[in-house]
């Protein structure tokens, strides 16, 4: 019924693989004078990379976490996942790759408020249907356990503390192991023993599941223990640490 | 697999306000419901009146009209051949009011393959006599059976049955305001006087009631043989033949084969009663009209509770289609809960048409018009409960399909990006 991308990336070993690349992005908004956010992005995210995007408020890091994540289909420049290039797309084709293949990670937790914890993080499990509901549930509660949020599981979101709800937030962008997670400032709204515990488990993503990670961040402790830090000024890449 | 999850979704958006919900299904509820009872009584009460009409009015009425000849001598005369002739004071043609050969004229139009039945009467002018006092009447010479099978005869009689009278030659079944007007009963004997001064007493084996006044007053039926004798004619004299088709739409094309074949007059039920059918055709363009109405009413009310639960979840669409599901999810996430409240509105309206509909139909309902009718006429055809299920699902569609729509355009980073 939907149709699945396939999306290849049996590279050869010892070489890291491209997971995302960016190729030349331009971003203007034209409302309501046209203006460029995002000028000549160029970049690329490895396999099992915790990658930090930092810089000024207003320089574009939202901006281009949207285009990343595919969300935002005006730009121009092309985008790559996983050796495929996204750019162009159709709609249903981009949720498709946004449902298997991106886990997004927002600064205000985002929850669905009607649904249980444990219903939120299967969501995009049973979209992607490539497993059955029990295994579904199954893998949820890995995640919830993991997170240490297993206990919550039948409470309403609502009920949740901000960094509970956080931490189930990232568990949802697991369920379907992507490929890569995106973060705009997830742990911009946490106090620091929340935000502490938010970054190890993002770090053992990277190391334990190999997964890709993109953060964009103000804080500059957590992106020092990161991989690499790309740094942007009004809508530019200055510098890759 | 897909279709869960949406299903699911939508099912949780409807059961977390579940007051609005309910409110919008009832507003479904209550307009189908008024179609089923509006539909339901109203085709039961036009199927009343057909067969108020269409049953018990001959389809085509057979009779000798006295006129005036169309041709007069003049018009042969190869003399005034051409020219407009004038000729003042023209009297009917002497002859009887009886219709000529009248048994072979049946019998040719009845082996007529549309035809369902045929059946004679004979019109006699009587008075009703008791002491010194005559009313003015009518007795209707009738085959009792006949009449019965092809015309429901007994739906007008109120006291006695038709075949006391086939069984009794001497019977008359009396017009119930003659039989008020003299305190007569069923069992009673009545003198009547024919047009030649004649007397004959009857006995009174039945009441007529048409729930016309002035007929009741005047009209009475009997055997035909009685009939003849009153009017003073041999036994092959019939003043009106009754024609019952298999189908009503077919007796205007009859009448006139017959007045041409024949050279006599046959009026057809369309002609005779025109004025029948108007009324029909607008209860029934009310019924559907009201009905229609109020499922749009009900539609707006589904079409409001799905644009406010869109604007509240704005962010719950938002998250959807960051983590994955397509503008078409969306879409169908939002028709589905309209649906799930068409569906059990409709389900619920259903039911209360069906019960109301039951309810109406055990209620007395008396009156003069019809005596054999004792409680309100409701048609309980299942056809009115398809169309209602799709009147509900249809309207709960275009309701619902508009706002799925919006939710299914609704950016995603407009919203994230606005928090
Ligand atoms: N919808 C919009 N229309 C016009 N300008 C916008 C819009 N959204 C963001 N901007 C502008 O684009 C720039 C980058 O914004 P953003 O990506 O949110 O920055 P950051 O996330 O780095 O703080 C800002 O100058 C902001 O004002
Ligand atoms: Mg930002």
């Amino acid at each position: 019924m939907e149709s699945k991308i396939k999306l290849d990336c049996d590279l050869p070993i010892g070489e890291p693989s491209v997971i995302l690349s960016a190729k030349n992005i331009q971003k203007f908004f034209t409302d309501p004078v046209s203006i460029q956010v995002l000028k000549n992005i160029e970049f690329s995210v490895n396999a099992g990379e915790f990658v930090s995007i930092m810089g000024k408020s207003g320089c574009g890091k939202s901006t281009l976490l949207y285009i990343l994540s595919t969300m935002d289909t005006q730009y121009e420049g092309e985008l790559w996942l996983m050796n495929k290039k996204i750019t162009g797309l159709s709609g249903k084709e981009l949720s498709a790759v946004r449902n298997e293949h991106i886990g997004f990670v927002f600064q205000f937790h985002y929850l669905l408020p009607e649904f249980s914890v444990l219903d939120n993080v299967k969501l995009p499990g049973l979209k992607l249907g490539k497993l059955s509901p029990e295994e579904v549930e199954f893998n949820a509660m890995e995640k919830l356990r993991m997170l240490d949020v297993a206990d919550q599981a039948t409470k309403k979101a609502t009920q949740l503390s901000g960094g509970q709800k956080q931490r189930v937030a990232i568990a949802r962008a697991l369920i379907n192991q992507p490929a890569i997670i995106m973060g705009d400032e997830p742990t911009g709204n946490l106090d620091s023993k929340n935000a502490s515990t938010v970054f190890s488990i993002f770090k053992d993503l990277s190391r334990e599941l190999g997964t890709s990670l993109l953060i964009v961040t103000h804080d500059p402790d957590f992106a020092s223990k990161t991989d690499r830090i790309i740094e942007m000024a009004d809508g530019e890449i200055i510098s890759h640490r | 697999m897909n279709r869960n999850v949406r299903f699911a979704i939508a099912k949780t958006h409807l059961l977390a306000r579940k007051k609005q919900s309910a409110i919008a299904a009832l507003g479904v509820t209550f307009g189908i419901g008024t179609f089923i009872i509006l539909v339901s009584f109203m085709t039961g009460l036009n199927g009343l009146l057909d067969g108020l009409i269409l049953n018990r009015t001959p389809h085509i009425r057979i009779y000798n009209e006295v006129k005036a000849s169309e041709n007069q001598p003049i018009d042969l005369h190869p003399q005034y051949k051409g020219g407009k002739n004038m000729v003042t004071s023209i009297k009917p043609k002497q002859e009887l009011a009886g219709i000529r050969n009248a048994k072979a004229l049946m019998s040719v139009v009845a082996k007529d393959s549309r035809v369902k039945g045929v059946t004679p009467q004979v019109s006699a002018r009587i008075f009703y006599q008791s002491g010194n006092i005559l009313l003015n009447g009518n007795a209707i010479g009738i085959d009792v059976l006949e009449e019965d099978r092809l015309f429901d005869f007994h739906q007008y009689i109120v006291g006695g049955s038709p075949s006391d009278l086939a069984n009794n030659d001497n019977g008359i079944i009396l017009g119930a305001g003659v039989a008020q007007k003299f305190s007569l009963h069923v069992g009673d004997k009545i003198q009547i006087m024919s047009s030649t001064g004649q007397t004959y007493k009857l006995k009174l084996v039945g009441l007529y009631q048409s729930g016309l006044a002035d007929i009741d007053k005047i009209q009475s039926y009997v055997n035909i043989k009685t009939a003849q004798r009153i009017a003073g004619e041999s036994g092959s004299y019939f003043t009106d033949i009754s024609v019952k088709l298999f189908d009503i739409e077919q007796s205007y094309d009859l009448s006139k084969e017959i007045e041409r074949s024949h050279g006599i007059n046959a009026v057809d039920i369309k002609t005779a009663n025109a004025q029948f059918e108007t009324g029909t055709s607008v209860r029934n363009l009310i019924t559907y009209a009201v009905s229609i109405t109020l499922l749009i009413v009900a539609g707006f009310g589904i079409y409001n509770i799905l644009n406010m639960v869109i604007y509240e979840k704005m962010n719950d669409i938002a998250i959807l289609k960051a983590t994955g599901f397509s503008g078409g999810d969306v879409k169908r996430i939002f028709i589905y809960q309209a649906l799930m409240i068409g569906i059990v509105g409709g389900l619920l309206g259903l039911l209360l048409g069906l019960t109301m509909s039951y309810v109406i139909s055990i209620s007395p309902f008396e009156t003069e018009a019809l005596p054999t009718v004792k409680t309100f006429p409701v048609n309980f055809n299942g056809l009115y409960y398809v169309i209602g299920s799709v009147f509900a699902i249809v309207t709960t569609f275009f309701a619902g399909y508009l706002p799925a729509r919006k939710a299914s355009l609704i950016d995603p980073v407009d919203i994230i990006r606005g928090q």
